[in-house]
């Protein structure tokens, strides 16, 4: 396919606000996982919780105003990314600059919120002020985005568990591709509720521990919450580009992958064929790597089949822990940022590996230039998803 | 961007089906909005048909009945389904369960909460292994959904099963929701002429535009009253098998023109 220049991204989550501060904390091998604790919710886990999401939105957008809009605001304000939208619509017009953004679990933290508090007033009505369009709706975040940034392209906001923000590249690739829109702001946002905490916690697949990716003692999955986003264009000048693109369905089980990893080699490879290139040409995998038994196994399996036992791999969940719906454009960021600086992250928190594992896990930081690397996003339903990105010559 | 419809599935009050719906399209036979039967989904294992939740049988319903008139094979058709709100009923289970102080919440609705989990069953069902995107636009889900299969058909060269389907929400979320009725239709679209191909579709985006409405009043309420039901301007055209335009809002600030052109 023809390679699609990212022109500018930005990344949230609990690593900091902005690129800066995420390729510094890779750097200092610094976890944004901690024992906070999230409302109300009283489970021993790990968090990725972002700070500086406690002021509501106010002004013209208030209505909108909910933990992931406020955590989509936040990472909009980050490496001036407003003003290169602001540009990139004076180039190609408002109508011409679509919106493809994933969540997983939207604004459904008002939604809960909602609830309790009919609760405490004995039952009846939501609270009028509860506005279930705005915030719990999946399309929110993806109006509110569009909104912000006064784009009138198509826009429309995928929603596949933990595969939907890669697959909104997918979406915005085919839909350039078509003449639907000359460029797009492609990314997603997930951020911290209930219903995912006690929910994958019911699913036993969250951890008391720290998440440790590929670990022969991992437990499970530590929740994070994230947000990110990139411009996508078709241009001639060198940098950063997505080369290729994969999905495929598992058509396995609802909440565990195929253990043959038959999916995620399905989605690694159609990425690779995109592309044009082969697996010689891989120099990294950011691994989906949610640290849970299924996941990790399954996965390596389609890797090593794939790409040999030799390809540097590693999952940066142990970084940032699992965003879900955003896991996505937080890993494509960190895919970029290695890239762009020559840094492998290591598989943080994994003391040692899973014998049953063969991958070429990152035991430590390396410092090495890749030019060609596959981000893999799987997410529940068997929605695969893989990136592939390159630097554009 | 231009494709081929290959057949249609239909699911809402007085519209069961293609077959018996077309009629109705047409304007022969009044249009009766009746109570919908459950729709048990065929396709998959009986322990699961009976607990699959309804926004799963619903899509089933409308996947099933355009696959019967249709000699493509499940497995060969990337999806897309679009949908602004998905299981709302399970939304408001989970945030009851969450409510209440020991906050016990059931595993099997936590998986099939996700906005996917018709496309996931649905893959499972049909051991459909291909591309499959779920997605929301809220009103504008069906137009947005059919530019993602459109652009699957296109830039893909796949055929595609596009599913629109949204569910009457639990009276708590009726207000806020907006749903006042639950409906969901199918298109199979490709990028060749098949023999049974009922039209060639092309579609294009343009600056906001007024909506193409219904003139018969009841079937105009249906339209306004679930975002799956924007579908039916479309389908009225192809029920009466002729050539038309039919205008389309759109997510963005802009909309849709689709040009159907009867074989």
């Amino acid at each position: 396919m023809k390679p699609l220049r990212i022109t500018d991204y930005t990344l949230t989550s609990a690593l900091g606000a902005g690129r800066a501060a995420h390729l510094a904390a890779l750097r200092m091998q610094r976890t944004g996982l901690s024992q906070v604790s999230f409302e109300t919710c009283g489970l021993a886990t790990w968090l990725g919780q972002v700070s500086g999401l406690a002021t509501p939105i106010s002004g013209e957008f208030a209505d909108w105003d909910c933990r992931n809009n406020r955590l989509a605001l936040l990472a909009l304000q980050q490496d001036g990314f407003i003003q290169s939208v602001e540009q990139l619509r004076r180039r190609h017009g408002a109508h011409r600059v679509g919106v493809f953004l994933g969540t997983s679990t939207s604004g459904i933290h008002q939604t809960e919120l909602a609830y309790q508090a009919r609760d405490r007033e004995g039952g009846g009505d939501l609270p009028a002020s509860f506005d279930f369009g705005r915030t719990q709706n999946i399309y929110s975040c993806g109006d509110f985005v569009r909104r912000c940034l006064r784009l009138e392209g198509i826009a429309h906001v995928t929603s596949t568990a933990c595969s939907s923000s890669a697959k909104a590249f997918a979406s915005a690739c085919r839909a350039l591709q078509c003449g639907l829109c000359d460029a797009a702001v492609v990314g997603g946002v997930d951020s911290l509720c209930l219903t995912t905490l006690y929910g994958f916690n019911a699913l036993q697949l969250l951890s008391a521990e720290i998440c440790r990716p590929a670990d022969a003692q991992r437990k499970g999955i530590s929740i994070g919450e994230a947000a990110g986003f990139a411009i996508v264009e078709y241009s001639n000048a060198p940098g950063v580009a997505l080369l290729g693109y994969g999905e495929s369905s598992d058509a396995h089980h609802m909440s565990t992958p195929d253990p043959a990893g038959r999916g995620a080699l399905a989605a690694m490879s159609a990425a690779m064929h995109r592309a044009g290139l082969e697996a010689a040409d891989i120099g990294y995998v950011n691994l989906h790597g949610t640290g849970t038994q299924s996941n990790d196994l399954a996965e390596d399996k389609a890797v090593c089949e794939l790409l040999g036992t030799g390809t540097p791999c590693s999952s940066t969940k142990g970084w940032t822990g699992h965003t879900l719906g955003a896991a996505g454009i937080v890993e494509a960021s960190i895919s970029l940022l290695v890239i762009e600086n020559d840094l492998l992250p290591r598989s943080l928190n994994t003391r040692q590996r899973d014998a049953q594992i063969r991958g070429a896990i990152l035991m430590e930081n390396r410092d090495a230039h890749v030019p060609n690397l596959i981000s893999n996003s799987f997410g529940f339903g068997g929605s695969n998803c893989s990136l592939l990105f390159g630097m554009q010559r | 961007m231009s494709m081929y419809i290959e057949s249609v599935g239909c699911c809402a009050p007085g519209l069961e089906g293609w077959a018996q719906s077309q009629p109705v399209l047409r304007g022969e036979r009044a249009y009766v909005p009746t109570q919908m039967p459950s729709h048990p989904p065929q396709r998959l294992p009986a322990n699961e048909r009976r607990r699959s939740p309804l926004a799963v049988r619903l899509a089933f319903a409308v996947a099933e009945d355009a696959l019967s008139a249709s000699t493509l094979q499940p497995d060969d058709l990337a999806t897309v389904f679009a949908s602004s709100d998905g299981d709302t009923h399970i939304v408001h289970r989970l945030c009851l369960a969450l409510a209440q102080p020991q906050r016990v919440v059931s595993p099997t609705d936590f998986h099939n909460s996700v906005h996917n989990s018709a496309a996931g069953y649905w893959s499972i069902a049909a051991g459909a292994k291909l591309t499959s995107t779920s997605l929301s636009a809220r009103h504008a889900s069906f137009a947005a959904g059919l530019l993602e299969a459109g652009a699957l058909v296109q830039a893909e060269n796949r055929d595609c099963l596009l599913v629109a389907f949204d569910v009457r929400p639990p009276e708590t979320l009726l207000a806020g929701c907006g749903i006042d009725q639950t409906a969901a239709f199918a298109l199979i679209l490709t990028p060749r002429r098949h023999p049974g191909s009922l039209a060639a579709l092309h579609v294009q985006t343009l600056a906001r535009v007024a909506e193409t409405r219904l003139e018969e009043p009841a079937l105009e309420e249906l339209r306004r009253s679930n975002p799956a039901a924007r579908a039916l301007p479309l389908l009225v055209h192809l029920a009466r098998r002729e050539s038309a335009t039919v205008l389309l809002d759109g997510a963005g600030g802009h909309g849709l023109q689709l040009e159907l052109q009867a074989p």
